[in-house]
């Protein structure tokens, strides 16, 4: 009996392994549920497909509303590699007009997981992206022969017109360094490289959606998470409208056919561009889709550098047209008055130094100084001023005239609303202190007062004093965007800045201006019945002068205002104002007369040789 | 009749009865979550798995009825019976038996399949309690042992015949049961040190302490070895101050050994182990000398082969088992990462666990389960339903119903005047625990993956059926405990 009273007691064995055991299950519970976090990190990642909704991006319509940018449809073949069966080669290679070589390689590409990290047996492999819907069409016809294959439609870029690549821009899939920088964008997303498209990336683009789908442990969608309580919908991008004028765009890049340079045309009263021409251009359309990589890279590689937007991008000597802002400075200092005369024999010449000019009468005074382009007269107004007693130093009298440059907007990024704008070039004294070790004065510098020298500026610079002259002395930055659907421009765009000059030595630039068309170098310019200001420029250059033509239209109430820049172009009179004045025509007639036309279709067809230097 | 009936409602034990009906409905609910598919929400169609076992949950109820109707003295007398039919059916099984998934265990009548192996197990039991409640059983006895050895082996051989190898495991929680009826201590005792030493000196195979070239594995059961030693020694002779004294010697032996190998000359520890060990068989077999007393020979015994174990344990483990239980052996110690292979379930099943949090995702919310990651979810791998859909709480509630039951059947059993019925009420006890043991144990992933089903829960017939018997018979005698005094 005592031996079975000593094994009652064995109950508590049992009662205690059973308690051990549930209580160190619980506690393996606890440290499950309740301490570790992976768990249910992992369990998201097995069951939320987390799928991402784009929006559209935003369409771009030029001033009078016609649509200039928009999406259009495009295509990526797509397959599940676990899914395909009794796979066809030589039928799929013919229905997306590929070769078996190509085939092969694309497979074994995707399935490279150093190329292709995200490569899974279960989930959508891309196999073909950006397919146009004729080139997708007989495969798509055929699809069901192709199990675990599918065709995933998408949007790209269209372009109306073949014109303004470069303002218009491009978009293109986001870099690897793209992504690291914004984690918006994950690998494969487009984003703005160019231009408008760039510079207005988060506005045209919208923000990404998502929806929360649940997949089953064979990757299969059962349906939507909580019927989409939490899912995002996209927002789509805004629709841009430019104060662009394709009518004129269409024009300028047709004047600029086989010419290197640009046009830069603005409205005066509103800073906004009413053409940006940069030649040589390339079709916008060329860098869409999947051939975008192949035709970017043939443009890069051109030696014309047809990539390059000379109009923000290229710094030039302006040459003759610099010298209505000489004329400016010299007025607002009180170098000179509008009557003051100096002489010209032949050019301007002091001691040994000489600056040619061109036959004309003399003495002159301003207006017809500016009229005739005469050299001398400039340069004495630069020699005076630089050498004038009312300034301590030379180099006093030169930040004077520095300053007067910067406040017209030269020196500087004007802060257009594109990527890539280049500054220019005003010097100032210490410039001229380092390069001549503090010993000149204003016959060493005496270049700079037409235009010529180490002045820089780019045709955006020219066209922008063009709109300063028309305005009597303020500007608004100019910009591209005439207004973003719903939302305000910038600040930056709607605020009138002002020059140092005073408004009323405006009107006797105009009117050497108004001379120059009537009666000087610009006599191509005049219009029968408008009023036309303009100002031509030769710029000197190492090999055959550049053509350059500032003006606006008309006089009083300008409406627009162009500069014209033709490399190698000859006189200004040459391409300069007859391009000009066909802008200035098209844009205040809506048309051009038949005699106009005949002199476009001439400019059109006539080429100007480079050679095959690199530019 | 009228009066029995009126007998039996008073004396059946509510508590358990209340128990059984917690846990068949947490169990059915959970079918429920785990057989959801979206789109279909009819849980009560008997297309669907959650309404068929509806009905096999009424028919269990039915069954349990019938089951407590019968008398009490039909089990003692049908016993060896009943147990006979189950060894015929077992056997006839093995032959005309269809090939599912490799195993040979299904019968297949019209509509219904059912596993006879979950049957077995009641009458096993009833033939067990009627062998060893015979008059003058003794487990020291070896013709009472070999007969209750026969007992269990013979169903679970033919078990084995069937590849129903998880099952077949589940025959040796009758062994539990036995201690509790006689066994020595030392025999399940040597059962959980083999599995500890087992366990210990692979998982820390490959860790070595500090700079020194001792393995941790080893060290660690030797630490174990040497504390089980002096407890035996302190329990079988009572003298519990030698043990003491052993215990504190060796302790400071080794830290101080662990101490100068650690800082000043690093040597293998495990050899101070060694010596103590051998220092205490030496004294041991001295007193042994001194007393002729034999009981001094056998305690060097423990030790003795205890270390002969730990030392040929991975000779055991890289030349005696095959590949596949290797790497499950691996897989599950942590030694070995292989999600898509052995351990893909238990990690799939870890992760709707640990997804579930302290409240868990609600009712039919849950996602690892729904989108079927989870393989055999509603019937082995159920525990994660519930682990994912009601959380911490869900899950422990869940435990301690299974441990309340547990801890009420011990009690029932305890308060049988009758061998038969407490025996019969500890081999309930038993195999009701080491399915929970190993069935949850294998979901958390601390037990090995053997397919055996959570009772009451896990989808299916059989089981439900075998459990429900299981579970009524023993309701049934517990019934008649005052009938009998009388």
């Amino acid at each position: 009996m005592s031996s079975l009273l000593q094994f009652e007691k064995r109950k508590y064995v049992f009662a205690l392994i059973a308690i051990c055991i549930i209580l160190t299950y619980i506690v393996r519970l606890f440290f499950l549920q309740i301490m570790s976090t992976e768990y249910k990190r992992y369990a998201n990642n097995n069951a939320f497909l987390n799928k991402t909704l784009y929006p559209a991006r935003g369409s771009i319509y030029d001033r009078k509303g016609k649509l200039l940018v928009f999406n259009q449809p495009a295509y990526d073949v797509l397959f599940v590699p676990r899914q395909v069966t009794h796979l066809d080669t030589m039928a799929l290679c013919k229905a997306l007009s590929i070769s078996k070589a190509y085939f092969v390689d694309r497979m074994k590409e995707v399935k490279d997981r150093r190329h292709n990290p995200g490569f899974s047996n279960f989930t959508p492999q891309s196999f073909m992206t950006q397919l146009s819907p004729e080139e997708v069409g007989v495969f798509h016809e055929k699809l069901f022969y192709f199990p675990g294959f599918y065709v995933q439609r998408r949007f790209v870029r269209k372009y109306t017109y073949n014109v303004a690549a470069h303002l218009l821009g491009n978009i293109g899939e986001v870099s690897p360094r793209e992504v690291k920088k914004d984690p918006y964008y994950i690998s494969g997303d487009f984003i703005g490289k160019q231009g408008i498209e760039k510079q207005y990336e988060t506005i045209l683009r919208g923000e990404k959606g998502s929806e929360i789908l649940l997949r089953d442990a064979h990757g299969r969608i059962q349906g939507k998470y909580e019927e989409g309580a939490f899912d995002v919908a996209p927002v789509h991008g805004k629709d841009l409208s430019l104060g662009l004028d394709i009518e004129l765009q269409l024009l300028g890049e047709r004047l600029m056919k086989n010419k290197i340079g640009s046009i830069v045309a603005i409205e005066p009263s509103t800073g906004e561009i009413l053409c940006m021409v940069s030649s040589p251009t390339f079709n916008p359309n060329s860098l869409v889709g999947h051939m975008r990589s192949r035709n970017y890279r043939k443009l890069q590689q051109d030696h014309q550098k047809p990539l390059l937007n000379r109009s923000i991008m290229g710094t030039y000597p302006p040459g003759s047209t610099f010298k209505t802002a000489q004329g400016l400075v010299y007025l607002n200092e009180g170098i000179i008055t509008k009557d003051t005369q100096f002489p010209c024999s032949h050019g301007f010449t002091y001691g040994s130094l000489h600056v040619g000019c061109h036959a004309h009468p003399a003495p002159l005074s301003l207006i017809p100084a500016i009229g005739t382009s005469c050299n001398s007269y400039f340069c004495w107004g630069l020699f005076r001023m630089i050498g004038s007693n009312k300034y301590r130093s030379p180099s006093d009298a030169l930040t004077i005239w520095k300053d007067d440059m910067v406040s017209m907007g030269f020196g500087y990024r004007l802060g257009i609303d594109l990527p890539g704008e280049k500054r220019g070039f005003i010097p100032n004294a210490a410039y001229y202190n380092s390069i001549y070790r503090g010993s000149w004065n204003g016959l060493t510098i005496i270049s700079i007062a037409i235009g010529q020298g180490e002045i820089l500026l780019t045709p955006l610079q020219i066209a922008n004093l063009g709109a300063t002259i028309a305005n009597r002395g303020s500007y608004i930055t100019p910009h591209v965007v005439h207004a973003v659907k719903d939302q305000s421009l910038d600040s930056l765009y709607t605020t009138k800045k002002t020059t140092s000059i005073s408004p009323r030595y405006y009107e006797d630039i105009i009117d050497g201006m108004r001379l120059a068309v009537t009666g000087g170098t610009c006599r191509r310019a005049n219009l029968p019945d408008i009023e036309v200001c303009g100002k031509t420029g030769t710029a000197q250059n190492r090999g055959h002068d550049h053509s350059v033509f500032m003006g606006f239209a008309p006089k009083t109430n300008p409406k627009i205002s162009v500069a014209v820049y033709v490399e190698n172009g000859g006189y200004g009179a040459v391409y300069g104002v007859p391009i000009g004045a066909l802008l200035m025509e098209q844009y205040l007639k809506g048309t051009l007369s038949e005699k106009s036309i005949e002199l476009a279709e001439q400019i059109s067809n006539r080429t100007i040789y480079y050679g095959d230097e690199k530019r | 009749m009228v009066t029995r009936n009126v007998n039996i409602m008073r004396s059946i034990d509510w508590i358990t009865v209340l128990l059984y009906l917690l846990l068949v409905a947490c169990g059915w609910l959970s079918i429920c979550g785990a057989s959801y598919d979206y789109g279909q929400t009819d849980f009560f169609s008997f297309s669907s798995r959650s309404g068929k076992q509806l009905m096999w949950i009424c028919c269990s109820g039915l069954l349990g009825f019938v089951l407590l109707m019968l008398d009490s003295k039909f089990y003692k007398t049908f016993a060896y019976l009943i147990y006979m039919a189950m060894i015929l059916l077992l056997m006839v099984t093995i032959v005309i038996a269809t090939d599912v998934k490799g195993s040979r265990s299904w019968l297949h009548l019209g509509p219904v399949s059912l596993q006879p192996a979950e049957f077995a197990k009641f009458a096993t039991a009833l033939a067990l309690a009627k062998f060893i409640s015979r008059y003058n059983f003794s487990m020291k006895k070896l013709k009472d042992v070999l007969g209750v050895s026969f007992l269990i082996f013979l169903p679970l051989g033919l078990i084995i015949l069937q590849r129903e190898t998880g099952s077949a495991l589940v025959y040796f929680a009758f062994i539990v049961m036995l201690y509790r009826e006689g066994m020595p201590g030392i025999i399940l005792l040597s059962g959980v040190c083999a599995v500890l030493y087992f366990v210990l000196s692979l998982r820390f195979s490959e860790v070595f302490i500090g700079e020194t070239p001792t393995v941790m594995g080893q060290y660690i059961v030797m630490l174990l070895i040497q504390f089980f030693t002096s407890i035996m020694y302190g329990n079988y002779f009572k003298q519990w101050r030698v043990a003491r004294m052993q215990l504190i010697i060796s302790a400071l032996c080794i830290a101080l050994a662990t101490w100068i190998s650690l800082v000043y000359f690093p040597f293998n520890i495990v050899w101070v182990q060694l010596a103590l060990v051998a220092l205490f068989v030496v004294y041991a077999l001295y007193q042994f000398l001194l007393k002729r007393y034999s009981r001094y020979l056998i305690i060097t015994l423990f030790p003795l082969l205890s270390v002969g174990f730990l030392f040929s344990t991975n000779y055991v483990f890289n030349n005696i088992l095959e590949a596949h239980q290797q790497v499950r052996i691996k897989v599950l110690l942590g030694l070995k990462q292989d999600l898509s292979g052995a351990g893909y379930n238990v990690n799939q099943s870890k992760i709707a666990i640990g997804s579930g949090g302290f409240i868990g995702k609600g009712f039919l919310n849950g996602t690892q389960t729904k989108l079927k990651y989870v393989p055999e979810q509603d019937t082995d791998f159920i525990f994660c339903t519930v682990g994912e859909e009601q959380g911490f709480l869900g899950s422990s509630f869940v435990l301690l119903l299974f441990l309340t039951l547990i801890l009420r059947l011990i009690y029932l059993s305890e308060r049988q005047h009758d061998t038969f019925c407490r025996v019969y009420g500890y081999a309930l006890v038993s195999i009701l625990l080491f399915h929970v043991f190993i069935n949850i144990g294998m979901v958390l992933g601390l037990t090995p993956v053997i397919g055996i089903p959570l009772p009451f829960f896990s989808y299916g017939g059989s089981s439900l059926w075998g459990f429900c018997i299981l579970l009524f018979i023993f309701l049934r005698l517990d019934a008649a405990r005052s009938e009998r005094l009388r």
